[in-house]
Protein backbone atom coordinates (compact mmCIF):
# COMPACT_ATOMS: atom_id res chain seq x y z
CA UNK A 1 0.00 0.00 0.00
CA UNK A 2 2.53 2.64 1.26
CA UNK A 3 4.89 1.49 -2.21
CA UNK A 4 1.94 2.45 -4.48
CA UNK A 5 1.59 5.86 -2.76
CA UNK A 6 5.03 6.34 -2.95
CA UNK A 7 4.99 5.21 -6.69
CA UNK A 8 2.15 7.18 -7.65
CA UNK A 9 4.45 10.55 -6.09
CA UNK A 10 7.38 9.98 -7.23
CA UNK A 11 8.39 12.03 -10.42
CA UNK A 12 8.07 10.85 -14.43
CA UNK A 13 11.34 10.63 -16.48
CA UNK A 14 11.31 12.85 -19.24
CA UNK A 15 12.80 10.90 -23.04
CA UNK A 16 16.16 13.33 -22.14
CA UNK A 17 15.85 11.18 -18.91
CA UNK A 18 15.49 7.71 -20.61
CA UNK A 19 18.55 8.18 -22.79
CA UNK A 20 20.76 9.87 -20.26
CA UNK A 21 19.98 7.23 -17.50
CA UNK A 22 19.91 4.05 -19.90
CA UNK A 23 22.78 2.43 -17.72
CA UNK A 24 21.50 2.49 -14.57
CA UNK A 25 17.44 1.64 -16.08
CA UNK A 26 18.75 -2.06 -17.44
CA UNK A 27 19.93 -2.42 -13.95
CA UNK A 28 17.38 -4.74 -12.03
CA UNK A 29 18.52 -2.85 -8.80
CA UNK A 30 17.80 0.42 -10.17
CA UNK A 31 15.39 0.34 -12.89
CA UNK A 32 12.38 2.69 -13.66
CA UNK A 33 11.26 3.14 -10.35
CA UNK A 34 14.73 3.20 -8.48
CA UNK A 35 15.87 6.52 -11.18
CA UNK A 36 12.55 8.22 -10.47
CA UNK A 37 13.06 7.57 -6.61
CA UNK A 38 16.65 9.96 -7.52
CA UNK A 39 15.07 11.83 -8.98
CA UNK A 40 12.51 12.59 -6.45
CA UNK A 41 15.63 12.66 -3.59
CA UNK A 42 16.57 15.54 -2.29
CA UNK A 43 19.97 15.50 -0.76
CA UNK A 44 22.13 18.03 1.07
CA UNK A 45 25.64 18.02 0.70
CA UNK A 46 27.75 19.99 3.57
CA UNK A 47 30.73 21.45 2.19
CA UNK A 48 32.08 21.73 -1.17
CA UNK A 49 35.41 21.23 -0.61
CA UNK A 50 37.95 17.73 -0.79
CA UNK A 51 34.88 15.27 -0.20
CA UNK A 52 32.13 17.50 -1.42
CA UNK A 53 33.73 18.08 -4.68
CA UNK A 54 33.25 14.37 -6.12
CA UNK A 55 29.96 14.02 -3.92
CA UNK A 56 28.39 15.99 -5.57
CA UNK A 57 29.22 15.62 -9.22
CA UNK A 58 28.43 11.78 -8.97
CA UNK A 59 25.05 12.43 -7.56
CA UNK A 60 24.28 14.75 -9.95
CA UNK A 61 25.67 12.72 -12.72
CA UNK A 62 23.31 9.78 -10.98
CA UNK A 63 20.49 11.92 -11.37
CA UNK A 64 19.24 12.83 -8.04
CA UNK A 65 16.87 15.93 -8.26
CA UNK A 66 17.70 18.32 -5.77
CA UNK A 67 20.78 18.89 -4.60
CA UNK A 68 21.43 21.34 -1.51
CA UNK A 69 25.57 22.78 -0.95
CA UNK A 70 26.49 24.38 2.73
CA UNK A 71 29.59 26.54 1.86
CA UNK A 72 30.81 30.21 2.98
CA UNK A 73 34.51 29.39 1.32
CA UNK A 74 35.94 30.92 -1.55
CA UNK A 75 38.46 28.94 -4.12
CA UNK A 76 41.78 29.25 -3.34
CA UNK A 77 44.78 27.91 -5.47
CA UNK A 78 45.84 25.12 -2.72
CA UNK A 79 42.13 24.03 -3.02
CA UNK A 80 42.83 22.17 -6.41
CA UNK A 81 44.88 19.67 -5.36
CA UNK A 82 41.91 17.35 -4.77
CA UNK A 83 38.56 19.71 -4.70
CA UNK A 84 38.09 18.34 -8.71
CA UNK A 85 34.89 20.83 -8.94
CA UNK A 86 36.66 23.77 -9.27
CA UNK A 87 38.82 25.23 -11.94
CA UNK A 88 42.17 27.32 -12.08
CA UNK A 89 40.01 30.08 -13.40
CA UNK A 90 37.81 30.13 -10.28
CA UNK A 91 40.31 30.58 -7.58
CA UNK A 92 38.85 33.68 -5.68
CA UNK A 93 35.33 32.58 -6.71
CA UNK A 94 32.72 31.36 -3.88
CA UNK A 95 32.55 27.71 -3.89
CA UNK A 96 29.20 27.98 -4.14
CA UNK A 97 28.62 29.69 -7.32
CA UNK A 98 31.85 26.97 -8.68
CA UNK A 99 30.42 24.59 -7.82
CA UNK A 100 26.69 25.59 -8.91
CA UNK A 101 28.19 25.49 -12.79
CA UNK A 102 30.17 22.45 -12.52
CA UNK A 103 27.01 20.70 -11.66
CA UNK A 104 24.55 22.63 -14.03
CA UNK A 105 27.10 21.39 -17.12
CA UNK A 106 26.98 17.97 -16.04
CA UNK A 107 23.17 17.57 -15.35
CA UNK A 108 21.19 20.61 -16.65
CA UNK A 109 17.79 19.29 -15.11
CA UNK A 110 19.06 18.73 -11.10
CA UNK A 111 17.75 21.82 -8.92
CA UNK A 112 20.90 22.99 -7.50
CA UNK A 113 19.98 24.92 -4.05
CA UNK A 114 22.64 26.91 -2.58
CA UNK A 115 23.10 27.69 1.28
CA UNK A 116 25.87 30.50 1.42
CA UNK A 117 26.57 30.00 4.99
CA UNK A 118 28.83 28.86 7.66
CA UNK A 119 26.43 25.45 9.42
CA UNK A 120 25.47 26.83 12.83
CA UNK A 121 23.73 25.60 15.81
CA UNK A 122 21.16 28.51 14.99
CA UNK A 123 20.74 27.09 11.33
CA UNK A 124 21.15 23.72 11.12
CA UNK A 125 17.64 22.42 11.30
CA UNK A 126 16.23 25.23 9.65
CA UNK A 127 18.56 24.34 6.56
CA UNK A 128 18.80 20.42 7.26
CA UNK A 129 14.62 20.24 7.43
CA UNK A 130 14.04 20.12 3.92
CA UNK A 131 16.33 17.35 2.64
CA UNK A 132 15.65 13.61 2.22
CA UNK A 133 19.74 12.62 3.27
CA UNK A 134 22.46 14.47 4.83
CA UNK A 135 26.37 14.15 3.63
CA UNK A 136 28.63 15.25 6.03
CA UNK A 137 32.20 16.93 3.82
CA UNK A 138 33.12 19.41 6.88
CA UNK A 139 36.67 19.85 7.83
CA UNK A 140 36.65 20.51 11.62
CA UNK A 141 35.02 18.67 14.73
CA UNK A 142 32.81 21.09 15.85
CA UNK A 143 30.58 20.97 12.68
CA UNK A 144 31.15 17.12 12.50
CA UNK A 145 28.94 16.81 16.13
CA UNK A 146 26.87 19.72 14.57
CA UNK A 147 25.64 17.70 11.59
CA UNK A 148 25.29 14.42 13.92
CA UNK A 149 22.92 15.91 16.16
CA UNK A 150 20.71 17.83 14.35
CA UNK A 151 20.58 14.77 11.56
CA UNK A 152 19.54 12.96 14.71
CA UNK A 153 17.15 15.11 15.85
CA UNK A 154 15.48 15.16 12.47
CA UNK A 155 15.68 11.96 12.02
CA UNK A 156 17.44 12.79 8.59
CA UNK A 157 20.92 9.81 7.66
CA UNK A 158 23.65 11.23 7.71
CA UNK A 159 26.56 10.10 5.44
CA UNK A 160 29.52 10.45 6.82
CA UNK A 161 33.27 10.53 5.38
CA UNK A 162 36.67 12.32 7.00
CA UNK A 163 40.05 12.34 6.01
CA UNK A 164 43.68 12.52 7.32
CA UNK A 165 47.05 12.28 5.54
CA UNK A 166 46.51 8.52 3.98
CA UNK A 167 43.47 7.78 5.89
CA UNK A 168 39.68 7.81 5.48
CA UNK A 169 36.71 6.64 7.23
CA UNK A 170 33.37 6.03 6.22
CA UNK A 171 30.53 5.45 7.70
CA UNK A 172 26.32 5.95 7.82
CA UNK A 173 25.18 7.34 10.85
CA UNK A 174 21.53 8.81 12.90
CA UNK A 175 19.07 6.34 11.22
CA UNK A 176 16.23 4.77 13.08
CA UNK A 177 18.34 1.75 14.38
CA UNK A 178 21.68 2.26 13.92
CA UNK A 179 24.21 4.13 15.86
CA UNK A 180 25.08 8.29 15.70
CA UNK A 181 28.46 9.48 15.19
CA UNK A 182 28.31 10.29 19.09
CA UNK A 183 28.01 6.62 19.95
CA UNK A 184 31.36 5.92 18.05
CA UNK A 185 33.17 9.37 19.32
CA UNK A 186 31.17 10.36 22.34
CA UNK A 187 33.58 13.35 23.10
CA UNK A 188 35.73 15.24 20.71
CA UNK A 189 39.46 15.35 21.45
CA UNK A 190 41.37 18.57 22.70
CA UNK A 191 41.64 21.35 20.65
CA UNK A 192 45.07 20.88 18.64
CA UNK A 193 45.75 17.36 19.44
CA UNK A 194 44.49 15.77 15.92
CA UNK A 195 45.87 17.70 13.46
CA UNK A 196 43.94 19.53 10.50
CA UNK A 197 44.43 18.24 6.76
CA UNK A 198 45.73 22.09 6.44
CA UNK A 199 48.41 21.61 8.91
CA UNK A 200 49.14 17.53 7.91
CA UNK A 201 48.69 17.22 5.01
CA UNK A 202 46.16 14.89 2.68
CA UNK A 203 46.61 13.06 -0.43
CA UNK A 204 44.86 14.72 -3.08
CA UNK A 205 43.33 11.44 -4.53
CA UNK A 206 42.22 10.21 -0.73
CA UNK A 207 38.98 12.77 -0.60
CA UNK A 208 37.80 11.63 -3.92
CA UNK A 209 37.88 7.76 -3.03
CA UNK A 210 36.05 8.38 0.43
CA UNK A 211 33.80 11.02 -1.30
CA UNK A 212 32.95 8.61 -3.70
CA UNK A 213 31.77 5.59 -1.05
CA UNK A 214 29.78 8.44 0.31
CA UNK A 215 27.94 9.37 -2.90
CA UNK A 216 27.60 5.25 -3.00
CA UNK A 217 25.67 4.70 0.20
CA UNK A 218 23.50 7.78 -0.44
CA UNK A 219 22.57 6.17 -3.63
CA UNK A 220 21.78 3.44 -2.19
CA UNK A 221 19.98 4.81 0.61
CA UNK A 222 17.54 6.53 -1.78
CA UNK A 223 16.99 2.98 -3.46
CA UNK A 224 16.75 1.00 -0.84
CA UNK A 225 19.21 -1.67 -1.91
CA UNK A 226 22.10 -3.26 -0.89
CA UNK A 227 23.56 -3.40 2.47
CA UNK A 228 24.62 0.22 3.52
CA UNK A 229 26.97 1.16 5.79
CA UNK A 230 24.97 1.61 8.73
CA UNK A 231 26.50 0.00 12.11
CA UNK A 232 30.00 -0.48 10.24
CA UNK A 233 32.80 1.69 10.11
CA UNK A 234 34.91 1.48 6.63
CA UNK A 235 38.32 1.89 7.32
CA UNK A 236 40.76 3.12 3.84
CA UNK A 237 44.08 3.45 4.50
CA UNK A 238 45.40 4.44 0.85
CA UNK A 239 49.49 3.96 1.58
CA UNK A 240 49.06 0.20 1.71
CA UNK A 241 45.49 -0.07 -0.29
CA UNK A 242 43.47 -2.02 2.24
CA UNK A 243 39.71 -1.34 3.53
CA UNK A 244 39.31 -2.85 6.72
CA UNK A 245 35.64 -2.67 8.54
CA UNK A 246 34.33 -2.16 12.21
CA UNK A 247 31.43 -3.18 13.83
CA UNK A 248 29.14 -0.17 15.24
CA UNK A 249 27.11 -0.38 17.66
CA UNK A 250 24.15 1.90 19.24
CA UNK A 251 25.70 3.03 22.80
CA UNK A 252 22.46 2.61 25.00
CA UNK A 253 24.15 5.75 27.12
CA UNK A 254 24.56 7.55 24.00
CA UNK A 255 23.34 11.15 24.68
CA UNK A 256 21.75 12.38 22.14
CA UNK A 257 19.82 8.99 20.32
CA UNK A 258 20.22 6.91 23.18
CA UNK A 259 16.92 5.94 25.32
CA UNK A 260 17.50 8.88 27.34
CA UNK A 261 18.88 11.54 25.26
CA UNK A 262 20.28 14.43 27.25
CA UNK A 263 20.77 16.56 24.15
CA UNK A 264 17.46 17.33 22.98
CA UNK A 265 18.36 20.70 21.40
CA UNK A 266 21.18 21.64 19.11
CA UNK A 267 24.05 23.29 21.87
CA UNK A 268 26.82 25.20 21.32
CA UNK A 269 29.61 23.39 19.65
CA UNK A 270 32.21 25.15 19.64
CA UNK A 271 32.61 25.27 23.22
CA UNK A 272 31.79 21.13 23.47
CA UNK A 273 35.10 20.90 21.66
CA UNK A 274 36.99 23.35 23.54
CA UNK A 275 37.15 25.94 21.23
CA UNK A 276 36.42 29.12 23.25
CA UNK A 277 36.02 32.42 21.66
CA UNK A 278 39.16 35.10 22.01
CA UNK A 279 38.86 38.26 23.91
CA UNK A 280 41.35 40.63 23.09
CA UNK A 281 43.86 40.00 26.12
CA UNK A 282 43.45 36.02 25.54
CA UNK A 283 44.24 36.62 21.76
CA UNK A 284 48.07 38.30 23.04
CA UNK A 285 48.52 35.81 25.22
CA UNK A 286 47.66 32.28 24.72
CA UNK A 287 48.36 29.13 27.61
CA UNK A 288 51.17 31.36 28.92
CA UNK A 289 52.31 32.12 25.33
CA UNK A 290 52.45 35.95 24.31
CA UNK A 291 51.17 35.88 21.08
CA UNK A 292 53.29 38.04 18.90
CA UNK A 293 51.80 39.07 15.36
CA UNK A 294 53.84 39.34 12.05
CA UNK A 295 53.56 43.30 11.89
CA UNK A 296 55.75 43.62 15.24
CA UNK A 297 57.90 41.02 14.66
CA UNK A 298 58.85 42.25 11.45
CA UNK A 299 59.07 45.78 13.11
CA UNK A 300 61.33 44.61 15.48
CA UNK A 301 63.95 42.95 12.91
CA UNK A 302 63.84 45.83 11.44
CA UNK A 303 64.71 47.49 14.57
CA UNK A 304 67.62 45.56 14.95
CA UNK A 305 66.28 44.01 18.01
CA UNK A 306 67.74 40.44 19.00
CA UNK A 307 65.28 37.87 18.51
CA UNK A 308 65.96 34.03 18.14
CA UNK A 309 63.31 32.93 15.65
CA UNK A 310 62.87 29.05 15.46
CA UNK A 311 61.25 27.25 12.64
CA UNK A 312 59.61 24.40 13.83
CA UNK A 313 58.63 22.87 10.68
CA UNK A 314 58.96 20.39 8.54
CA UNK A 315 62.08 20.34 6.47
CA UNK A 316 59.95 19.93 3.28
CA UNK A 317 57.74 23.34 4.15
CA UNK A 318 61.26 24.88 4.49
CA UNK A 319 62.18 24.13 1.15
CA UNK A 320 58.87 25.56 -0.14
CA UNK A 321 58.69 29.18 2.06
CA UNK A 322 61.09 30.18 4.84
CA UNK A 323 61.17 33.78 6.55
CA UNK A 324 64.72 33.59 8.45
CA UNK A 325 63.94 31.53 10.98
CA UNK A 326 66.31 28.10 12.23
CA UNK A 327 64.93 25.12 11.68
CA UNK A 328 64.02 22.51 14.42
CA UNK A 329 61.35 20.33 13.15
CA UNK A 330 58.79 19.73 16.09
CA UNK A 331 59.67 16.51 16.92
CA UNK A 332 63.28 16.91 16.82
CA UNK A 333 63.08 19.78 19.62
CA UNK A 334 63.20 18.14 22.77
CA UNK A 335 66.31 16.48 21.28
CA UNK A 336 68.12 19.84 20.25
CA UNK A 337 67.37 22.74 23.14
CA UNK A 338 70.99 22.81 23.28
CA UNK A 339 70.87 25.02 19.74
CA UNK A 340 68.57 27.40 21.31
CA UNK A 341 69.62 29.87 23.58
CA UNK A 342 68.17 30.49 26.92
CA UNK A 343 69.59 34.03 27.01
CA UNK A 344 67.93 35.38 24.50
CA UNK A 345 64.23 35.64 23.28
CA UNK A 346 63.24 32.85 21.33
CA UNK A 347 60.03 33.39 18.54
CA UNK A 348 58.68 30.34 17.41
CA UNK A 349 56.76 29.75 14.36
CA UNK A 350 55.25 27.53 11.69
CA UNK A 351 52.95 27.45 9.10
CA UNK A 352 49.84 28.80 11.04
CA UNK A 353 51.14 29.19 14.29
CA UNK A 354 49.19 25.94 15.53
CA UNK A 355 52.50 23.77 16.17
CA UNK A 356 54.92 26.76 17.39
CA UNK A 357 52.53 27.49 19.78
CA UNK A 358 52.25 23.74 21.41
CA UNK A 359 56.62 24.14 21.23
CA UNK A 360 56.35 27.45 22.66
CA UNK A 361 54.98 25.97 25.67
CA UNK A 362 57.10 23.26 25.43
CA UNK A 363 60.16 25.43 25.89
CA UNK A 364 58.30 27.38 28.55
CA UNK A 365 58.29 24.01 30.54
CA UNK A 366 61.41 23.41 29.83
CA UNK A 367 62.84 26.62 31.49
CA UNK A 368 63.26 29.12 28.51
CA UNK A 369 61.82 32.62 30.37
CA UNK A 370 61.33 34.62 27.29
CA UNK A 371 59.17 32.85 24.36
CA UNK A 372 56.66 34.10 22.10
CA UNK A 373 54.84 32.46 19.46
CA UNK A 374 53.83 34.00 15.82
CA UNK A 375 50.43 34.25 15.55
CA UNK A 376 49.67 33.17 12.17
CA UNK A 377 52.48 31.83 11.44
CA UNK A 378 54.43 31.84 8.01
CA UNK A 379 50.71 32.34 5.93
CA UNK A 380 50.31 35.54 7.90
CA UNK A 381 53.97 36.81 7.20
CA UNK A 382 53.05 36.03 3.30
CA UNK A 383 49.64 37.69 3.54
CA UNK A 384 50.43 40.66 5.82
CA UNK A 385 54.48 41.45 4.97
CA UNK A 386 55.89 40.01 1.98
CA UNK A 387 53.51 38.20 -0.77
CA UNK A 388 56.28 36.94 -2.28
CA UNK A 389 56.59 34.40 0.44
CA UNK A 390 55.35 31.39 -1.12
CA UNK A 391 52.08 30.44 0.54
CA UNK A 392 50.95 26.17 0.40
CA UNK B 1 48.80 -9.84 18.47
CA UNK B 2 49.55 -7.10 15.84
CA UNK B 3 48.91 -3.66 16.96
CA UNK B 4 47.20 -1.01 14.06
CA UNK B 5 48.77 2.28 14.59
CA UNK B 6 46.74 5.26 12.81
CA UNK B 7 48.57 7.62 10.84
CA UNK B 8 47.97 10.69 13.66
CA UNK B 9 49.59 8.55 16.16
CA UNK B 10 52.39 7.17 14.38
CA UNK B 11 54.97 9.44 15.09
CA UNK B 12 54.95 8.55 18.53
CA UNK B 13 55.21 4.97 17.34
CA UNK B 14 58.74 5.50 15.52
CA UNK B 15 56.85 5.99 12.59
CA UNK B 16 55.28 2.58 12.70
CA UNK B 17 51.84 1.51 11.38
CA UNK B 18 51.37 -1.59 13.14
CA UNK B 19 53.66 -3.24 16.34
CA UNK B 20 53.75 -6.67 17.52
CA UNK B 21 53.44 -7.01 21.09
CA UNK B 22 53.22 -10.59 23.05
CA UNK B 23 50.11 -10.33 25.53
CA UNK B 24 47.77 -12.87 27.09
CA UNK B 25 45.18 -9.62 26.92
CA UNK B 26 44.54 -6.36 25.92
CA UNK B 27 45.40 -4.44 29.13
CA UNK B 28 49.10 -6.33 28.30
CA UNK B 29 49.15 -5.85 24.86
CA UNK B 30 48.25 -1.68 25.56
CA UNK B 31 51.05 -2.37 28.26
CA UNK B 32 53.46 -3.40 25.92
CA UNK B 33 53.10 -1.08 22.95
CA UNK B 34 53.49 1.86 25.63
CA UNK B 35 56.65 0.29 27.15
CA UNK B 36 58.46 -0.13 23.94
CA UNK B 37 57.05 3.65 22.98
CA UNK B 38 56.50 5.81 25.84
CA UNK B 39 55.40 8.65 23.84
CA UNK B 40 51.76 7.16 22.70
CA UNK B 41 50.63 6.72 26.51
CA UNK B 42 49.18 10.22 27.39
CA UNK B 43 47.32 10.20 23.55
CA UNK B 44 45.78 6.84 24.84
CA UNK B 45 45.49 7.18 28.38
CA UNK B 46 44.43 9.95 31.24
CA UNK B 47 46.55 11.08 34.20
CA UNK B 48 44.51 8.16 35.97
CA UNK B 49 45.11 5.53 33.33
CA UNK B 50 41.85 5.49 31.84
CA UNK B 51 41.55 5.12 27.63
CA UNK B 52 40.80 8.25 26.86
CA UNK B 53 37.07 9.05 25.95
CA UNK B 54 37.91 9.97 22.13
CA UNK B 55 40.17 6.68 21.56
CA UNK B 56 38.30 3.67 20.59
CA UNK B 57 39.96 0.53 20.73
CA UNK B 58 38.99 -2.58 18.56
CA UNK B 59 39.88 -6.23 19.35
CA UNK B 60 39.42 -7.16 15.42
CA UNK B 61 36.16 -6.03 14.37
CA UNK B 62 34.69 -5.69 17.87
CA UNK B 63 34.54 -2.53 20.08
CA UNK B 64 36.50 -3.08 23.04
CA UNK B 65 34.02 -1.01 25.25
CA UNK B 66 31.29 -4.10 23.98
CA UNK B 67 33.41 -6.84 24.92
CA UNK B 68 32.27 -8.67 27.96
CA UNK B 69 35.41 -9.20 29.57
CA UNK B 70 36.46 -5.14 27.78
CA UNK B 71 40.28 -5.10 28.54
CA UNK B 72 40.80 -7.92 30.37
CA UNK B 73 39.81 -10.37 26.67
CA UNK B 74 42.25 -12.97 26.18
CA UNK B 75 44.47 -12.49 23.26
CA UNK B 76 46.28 -14.35 20.87
CA UNK B 77 48.90 -14.14 18.80
CA UNK B 78 46.39 -14.08 15.16
CA UNK B 79 44.57 -11.16 16.71
CA UNK B 80 44.40 -7.61 16.09
CA UNK B 81 44.32 -4.64 17.89
CA UNK B 82 43.37 -1.43 16.25
CA UNK B 83 43.57 2.37 17.83
CA UNK B 84 40.65 4.56 16.03
CA UNK B 85 41.14 7.92 16.35
CA UNK B 86 38.48 10.57 15.80
CA UNK B 87 39.61 12.31 12.37
CA UNK B 88 38.08 14.95 10.89
CA UNK B 89 39.14 16.46 7.62
CA UNK B 90 36.97 16.62 4.61
CA UNK B 91 38.17 20.03 3.17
Amino acid sequence: MAITTESVALPELTTDDLSRYSRHLILPEVGMEGQRKLKAARVLCVGTGGLGSPLALYLAAAGIGTLGLVDFDVVEASNLQRQIIHSTRDIGRKKLDSAEEKLKALNPAMNVVKHDTMLTSANALEILKDYDIVADGTDNFPTRYLVNDACVLLGKPNVYGSIFRFEGQASVFATEHGPCYRCLYPEPPPPGLVPSCAEGGVLGILPGLVGVIQATEVIKLILGKGESLIGRLLLVDALNMRFRELKLRKNPECPVCGPHPTVTKLIDYQQFCGIVPETPQEANVKNGIPQITVKELKRRIDAGEDVQLIDVREPFEYQIAQIGGKLIPQNDVPQRLAEIDHDREVVVHCKSGGRSQRIAEFLKQSGYQNVANLAGGILAWSDEIDPRVQKY
Amino acid sequence: MTIFIPTPLRAFAGGQDTVEVDATTITEALDGLTNAHPALRKHLFTDKGKVRAFVNLYFNDEDVRYLPQKELTPVSAADTLSIIPSIAGGD
